[in-house]
């Protein structure tokens, strides 16, 4: 066999449709219609207030820690716009915006963020999967969902979201190339937010992208601007209908940025420079939105005006509600609801154990 | 225990047992399917799947990429997706490149979500020392996986447990790990002709006795058996506890035979410190201290990685005539 260039089928590309600058390129642009536009932003703007609302919740004490999305709107709100009800959404941890797109209450993420699982039972019903720590490890349940959907004859598809950092796990090479193997109805959205911790996206691969580690395991692969709803959303259909048809995974890497903090135990300034995030926030996929949606008529001052006080009152409503019902959470004797769905002999008994410690307690003190 | 007749009963291995027992499974309901290395064509590295494939087709008998927290992970999905999967991992030893996925997510998934989501997997795997398989392919860590909240863990030591228990693992909403001694898949037993789902709750009085409580679980119990035939032969009267179950465990039962012989000895093919049998012993001396006549006494494995040569291993190993001399001088000395 001579050497010669070895041809691979399966082919990487870029998408950017609505630049940073403004600029559209019409011919992409996918159909969307006015109520969409004008649910995406307001989606997206929740995203961002929501987190600088927790933040501050966060600094007083008034809740525990939290990783925030800012800057990663349209890299969530795209991918799950294009989702059926019925679709399985498969989070790792970082995913508020596009938890409460599918559904999730404001309210049970406040609770969640205060320490209470009831946070997790709040979370509303659908076939959205909690959040998952251990960093890569959902990617593999969103394969073996996708492949018991295919099975079933279902034609619902599976979404993971997991972040660059990921990428270097075990269970990410695993999760590709099973999901190409078995042709699982899969969709990994990587948000390349070009920061895992204090490691930059420099250190996580030596690869020019993320989006080409597709090609190894023979699914295609696409590098999106993730500061760009539109571009999230065609290249999100796109993946979408390829698995809903049968035709198998696909990777999609958007590339965004971090814009906040790693959760809110951590301080970027550690390792990273102002003026890197000062660049990105020119790239801001809000501003960016707002923009096109003027420029078409959707949006002004006004309007802009009328759906921030409604966010504003919303997320307002929800720390009420959160905090009002956290009052009656918080009872020691529920840590053992929910390690079993039928609680085990030994665990009753240590579980009266704790109630009599308890009550002990209550009588001493 | 039901009496049977001869021509109620028949001859088989415990690997044809286990084999029954996934074909059945596998009829009786649609969404059950087996999935790992070399499951399919090649029917199991320990031959527990041959011939299934044939009957059941590839979706049913999945044959996977050598990825075990892949397909771990992968049987997680698929029970949270609606489907009843039963994963094979090769030996306990390569379950740990899953150990994430078992501990972190199959194990916390009901908790994560608040009581939505809970896991229905069943994960079976050969355990064990003994066939020459040296240190990477022999341990015995079913009581290290028993130490995790979340999920169940069994080790059928008989005929009828193989047979019996996978259905049952299969009907429990929670995750549970099966562990298949392999030195026992060739090991020939009878069992009732209409043999079928058993409980994988409960400990086991496999035979009677007066004078010591032998308890055990895997292919050690089939020593201790073995022991205690040699030991009545000698008019000392040992009493046998198959655990079944190592979580939960069945501490009624061999609390209430430790009361009664006065004495225990607890053969464990684990590695002794931080073991099962530890645990055990524990529980015997918190519930029944002041019943003994004798302190309670362990034999385990030796605390080295599993030798490869014969000797060795069976040196490294509980076996019958250890279990026979110490029981001898804890009768004795103590009487
Ligand atoms: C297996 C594992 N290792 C380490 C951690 C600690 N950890 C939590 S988040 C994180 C960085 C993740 O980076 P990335 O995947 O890029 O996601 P991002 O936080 O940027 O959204 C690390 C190292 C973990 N949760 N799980
Ligand atoms: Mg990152």
């Amino acid at each position: 066999m001579p050497r010669e260039i070895f041809e691979i089928p399966d082919r990487v590309e870029t998408l950017s449709i609505l630049s940073a600058d403004g600029s559209l390129d019409e011919e992409l642009a996918p159909a969307i219609d006015d109520d969409l536009l004008i649910k995406l932003y307001r989606f997206m703007l929740l995203g961002r207030r929501f987190d600088e609302r927790l933040l501050n919740l966060q600094r007083q004490g008034r809740i525990g820690t939290f990783p925030p999305v800012s800057g990663q709107e349209a890299s969530q709100v795209g991918p799950v716009s294009v989702l059926e009800e019925e679709d399985w959404m498969v989070p790792s941890f970082r995913e508020a915006v596009a938890e409460m797109w599918r559904g999730r209450s404001m309210e049970s993420i406040i609770i969640s963020a205060s320490g209470f699982s009831e946070g997790a039972s709040e979370a509303g019903e659908g076939n959205n999967l909690p959040v998952s720590v251990p960093v890569g490890s959902q990617m593999l349940h969103a394969v073996g969902i996708g492949w018991g959907m295919k099975y079933r004859e279902r034609k619902n598809v599976v979404m993971t979201f997991f972040g660059d950092g990921a990428t270097s796990e075990g269970d990410f090479h695993e999760a590709m190339n099973f999901a190409a193997v078995y042709r699982a109805p899969v969709v990994f959205i990587c948000q390349n937010n070009q920061w895992a911790i204090s490691i930059p996206r420099s250190k996580q691969t030596r690869s020019k992208s993320i989006a080409q580690k597709a090609v190894a395991y023979g699914m295609p692969g696409i590098q999106v601007d993730g500061n760009d709803i539109l571009a999230m959303v065609a290249a999100s259909r796109e993946a979408v209908d390829r698995a809903r048809n049968g035709e198998g995974p696909t990777l999609i890497e958007a590339v965004t940025y971090r814009m906040s903090v790693h959760t809110t135990a951590d301080d970027p300034k550690r390792y990273r420079k102002d003026d890197e995030v000062e660049s990105w926030r020119a790239k801001d996929p809000l501003t960016r939105f707002a923009g096109y949606l003027s420029e078409k008529g959707l949006l002004d001052e006004e309007k802009i005006q009328a759906v921030e006080s409604e966010i504003k009152e919303s997320i307002q409503a929800a720390v009420d509600r959160a905090e009002e019902k956290m009052k009656s959470m918080g009872d020691p004797m529920d840590m053992f609801e929910h390690t079993y769905e039928k609680r085990p002999a030994y665990l009753e008994e240590q579980r009266e154990l704790l109630a009599r410690e308890l009550k002990e307690e209550g009588n001493h003190g | 225990m039901s009496p049977s007749s001869p021509e109620t009963m028949r001859r088989l291995t415990y690997r044809d047992a286990v084999r029954e027992a996934l074909a059945e499974a596998m009829r009786k309901d649609e969404r059950v399917f087996l999935m790992g290395e070399d499951v399919g064509r090649y029917g199991g590295c320990f031959a527990a799947s041959k011939r299934l494939l044939e009957e059941f087709g590839p979706e049913r008998i999945r044959d996977t990429p050598l990825s075990e927290s892949g397909f771990v992970g992968a049987g997680i999905g698929a029970a949270l997706g609606g489907m009843r999967p039963i994963v094979e991992i090769m030996t306990v030893n390569f379950s740990l490149l899953a150990a994430d996925q078992i501990m972190n997510t199959a194990a916390t998934y009901l908790h994560m979500s608040g009581g939505q989501f809970n896991v229905p997997l069943v994960i079976r795997m050969a355990t064990g020392g003994g066939r020459q398989l040296a240190a990477q392919h022999s341990h015995c860590l079913d009581g290290w996986y028993a130490h995790i909240p979340g999920i169940r863990v069994v080790s059928p030591a008989t005929h009828e447990d193989a047979r019996g228990m996978l259905w049952t693992a299969l009907q429990d909403p929670d995750p549970v790990l099966i562990f298949e001694h392999s030195g026992l898949y060739n090991l020939e037993g009878e069992l009732a002709a209409d043999a079928g789902p058993v409980d994988i709750d409960r400990a086991k009085l496999c035979r009677p006795g007066r004078d010591i409580s032998i308890i055990s679980y895997s292919a050690s119990l089939i020593k201790a058996l073995e022991a205690a035939e040699i030991l009545s032969a000698e008019g000392i009267e040992a009493e046998v506890i198959d655990l079944r179950s190592l979580r939960p465990l069945d501490e009624a039962t061999f609390l209430s035979s430790v009361s009664r012989t006065h004495r225990a000895l607890i053969v464990d093919e684990g590695w002794r410190s931080g073991s099962i049998s530890a645990e055990i012993s524990a529980r015997i001396m918190e519930g029944v201290f002041f019943d003994l006549d004798a302190p309670v006494e362990r034999l385990c494995s030796a605390e080295v990685p599993m030798p490869y040569a014969k000797h060795m291993e069976a040196a490294a190993l509980p076996q019958v005539d250890n279990i026979v001399e110490l029981i001898r001088i804890m009768v004795k000395t103590h009487g």
